[in-house]
């Protein structure tokens, strides 16, 4: 199957191209951080995490969502969806794949990497992390092309994989969940103490995750002869606005618990990110603009009159996702290390280098998505033609 | 030729001692326990603590900018001098009273504790969360004696144990600390360290082994740092704790630190 990623146009080559240089230059800055350590990049003794670990925790959340096809296919046997699990889940591979990539790239001595796995930790959340991560990368890739296979050869899959699509289910929820984990079981740091981050974390994915299979599907539609059809993506939008106006409303009662307890640890996060704490301001215009960008979706996506436009499903489902980016994959992950531990506020802000990383790491990600949805959708347009 | 068959021999001869030695160490590996004897002068305790009586500190730091103990401590650890603040390596520190305590600083204190600089050090928490995050046991917890030890070799850099720590005690190694040394100050009996990994202070452990009291407290002149077994009755810590109200580091937490306050 995997010929069919060799047979493409000029512009499937060119696309595979320019991503290759951008995840060559990231690549060539990787070597340059191995070789002078991670001081290149912002983070510091008070910012200890930064850029890296925000997208990982971001996109965490788009490989989760991967769940919100597949489950109501295969347990609730919406038919619809059957044209797009597989993209659901070559959605979670590419993730995931990131995700495990931002890890690497976050380490100070990336060469001890096997270490976790040498000497298993099971206090540690991040082992978990490692587990659950590298579990649903191994379920969705496995899943994906052997589904794919069958329906390629007009057959149904094996009955093997019935099982495994199952256990990917609450799979998909336990990567989020820990990931959450990771964050909400530290003492000392208030902003990220709080009993509801996991379930905030999951209403974000089921938002931000199947907004980004929307605006695949008609892109795919538009260069394809693929049709993910009407349905699905109307289906998709209709867990998109719930899963927004959840998020949404799990931000409030954080707010509501920090701001009417007037415990100052709890404010003083909200506190930096939208207003700027003892002069320091660096989050506010991108914390407002994920508040807008929300806003916009909203409104976008609760008429159904607006939602069922396909112009305005576009402009909408952008929103979610850059609005939510915005939330987890540059706020978040910062927010907690602001005030630090001492009262003290050290600003973060990510060098070029460490962008330029971070860009490589999304290209890679893009890079092998683009090639599993060649093979996927050259499969579909096979067994049509 | 001839150098060949002399490093032949050699070769062989090594290989003989090894085989001769086989059994020895096959019958050390057998044993259960700890594979290297203890150094009989060792310090004991089941869980050691630090008094910093901020009196006599105080009156030093005005007296002569004593860093005594800072200094010690850094020279025979070898922790690097790095300028940057943002990329600073620091075990044992001065810290301004509102930030070493923010949860219980008020503006009414005395203007002697509020201006006045604390002596800040890893707490040596008896429910540490820096050992409960690590991935890797890199920083795990001594059973003997409650330490809370650093495996330099261990550590993946991922700092975990950084966010975990509410107390700001470790330091990471943004980059090759080893430039930052002096090489006529480098204390050869003890590692230096190399980019990637996690440091803070370990209590001294490697002076404990043989018998002798953290650096600082001995560098201290005028005896502000009480070094101690605090589950001993008999303990000087304990005899100062019974008898002087004392302050800990964010207690809410949980975390049970082990480094007392006397003011
Ligand atoms: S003070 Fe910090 S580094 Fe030291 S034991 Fe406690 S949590 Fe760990
Ligand atoms: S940075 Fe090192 S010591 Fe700290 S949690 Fe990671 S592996 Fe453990």
């Amino acid at each position: 199957m995997l010929e069919k990623a060799f047979k493409g146009g000029q512009k499937y080559w060119s696309l595979l191209l320019g991503l290759a240089i951008l995840s060559g230059v990231g690549f060539a800055c990787f070597m340059l951080q191995l070789n002078q350590g991670l001081k290149i990049t912002g983070m510091s003794r008070d910012v200890s995490w930064g850029f890296y670990i925000a997208q990982f925790t971001f996109l965490v959340g788009v490989a989760a969502s991967a769940v919100m096809v597949v489950l109501p296919y295969y347990l609730h046997h919406v038919k619809e969806f059957g044209r797009i699990t597989i993209l659901g889940e070559f959605l979670a591979v590419s993730a995931v794949t990131m995700c495990l990539l931002f890890i690497i790239v976050d380490l100070g001595q990336p060469m001890r990497l096997l270490n976790v796995l040498l000497h298993p930790t099971p206090n540690s959340i991040l082992f978990w992390d490692m587990v659950v991560l590298n579990g649903y990368l191994f379920l969705n890739a496995v899943i994906g092309w052997t589904v794919l296979s069958a329906e390629r050869k007009e057959m149904p899959p094996p009955a093997w994989v019935k099982p495994l699509i199952y256990i990917s289910i609450p799979w998909a929820v336990s990567i989020h969940t820990v990931t959450a984990f990771l964050y909400a079981g530290l003492p000392g740091r208030h902003f990220w103490l709080t009993a509801i981050m996991a379930a905030r974390f999951l209403a974000s994915a089921f938002a931000s995750g199947p907004s980004l299979l929307i605006l695949l599907c008609f892109l795919i539609r538009k260069r394809t002869n693929f049709d993910p059809g009407p349905s699905a993506i109307e289906k998709l939008s209709k867990i998109v606005t719930y899963a927004m106006i959840t998020s949404v409303f799990f931000l409030l009662l954080e707010i509501f618990t920090a701001f009417y307890s007037k415990i100052p640890g709890h404010m003083h996060g909200f506190v930096y990110q939208f207003a700027g704490y003892e002069g320091h301001a660096e989050l506010v215009p991108f914390m407002w603009l994920s508040v807008i960008l929300s806003v916009i979706a909203l409104v976008l996506l609760v008429p159904p009159q607006f939602r069922n436009n396909e112009k305005l499903l576009k402009i909408a489902c952008l929103a979610v996702f850059f609005g939510l980016y915005l939330e987890k994959g540059v706020g978040l992950v910062v927010t907690g290390f602001i005030p630090n531990v001492f009262d003290k506020v050290t600003p973060y802000i990510p060098t070029a280098p460490e962008l330029a990383i971070t860009l490589g790491v999304w290209a890679t990600g893009f890079l092998i998505m683009a090639v599993l949805y060649k093979v996927a959708i050259g499969v579909k347009e096979e067994i049509r033609a | 030729m001839e150098k060949n068959r002399r490093e032949f021999l050699k070769i062989g001869g090594i290989s003989v001692l090894g085989l001769s030695a086989l059994p020895v160490f096959q019958a050390l590996a057998q044993e259960k326990g700890p594979r290297y004897k203890p150094d009989p002068k060792a310090l004991k305790g089941a869980q050691w603590a630090m008094i910093v009586d901020m009196k006599k500190c105080w009156e030093q730091q005005e007296k002569r900018q004593c860093k005594d103990c800072i200094l010690a401590c850094h020279k025979i650890h070898n922790v690097p001098d790095i300028p940057d603040q943002k990329r600073e390596i620091k075990w044992i520190w001065l810290e301004e009273y509102k930030h070493a305590f923010p949860d219980q600083a008020h503006e009414y204190a005395p203007e002697k504790v509020k201006e006045s600089p604390f002596m800040l050090l890893c707490n040596h928490c008896s429910n540490p969360p820096c050992v409960r995050v690590c991935p890797t046991k890199a920083t795990f917890k001594r059973s003997q004696d409650g330490i809370v030890m650093m495996d330099f070799h261990r550590c993946i850099g991922c700092r975990y144990c950084m966010a975990g720590c509410p107390y700001g005690a470790r330091s990471f190694n943004w980059g090759d600390p080893r430039p930052y040394l002096k090489p006529e100050d480098i204390n050869m009996t003890y590692p230096t360290r190399r980019k990637g990994v996690v440091e803070k202070c370990t209590f001294c452990y490697e002076r404990i082994d043989e018998g002798l009291q953290p650096a600082c407290v001995e560098a201290c002149k005028v005896k502000a740092l009480i070094f101690g077994d605090v589950t001993n009755p008999n303990s000087e810590v304990r005899k100062i704790l019974s008898g002087h109200y004392s302050l800990r580091r964010k207690i809410e937490l949980g975390t049970g630190p082990n480094v007392y306050y006397l003011i």
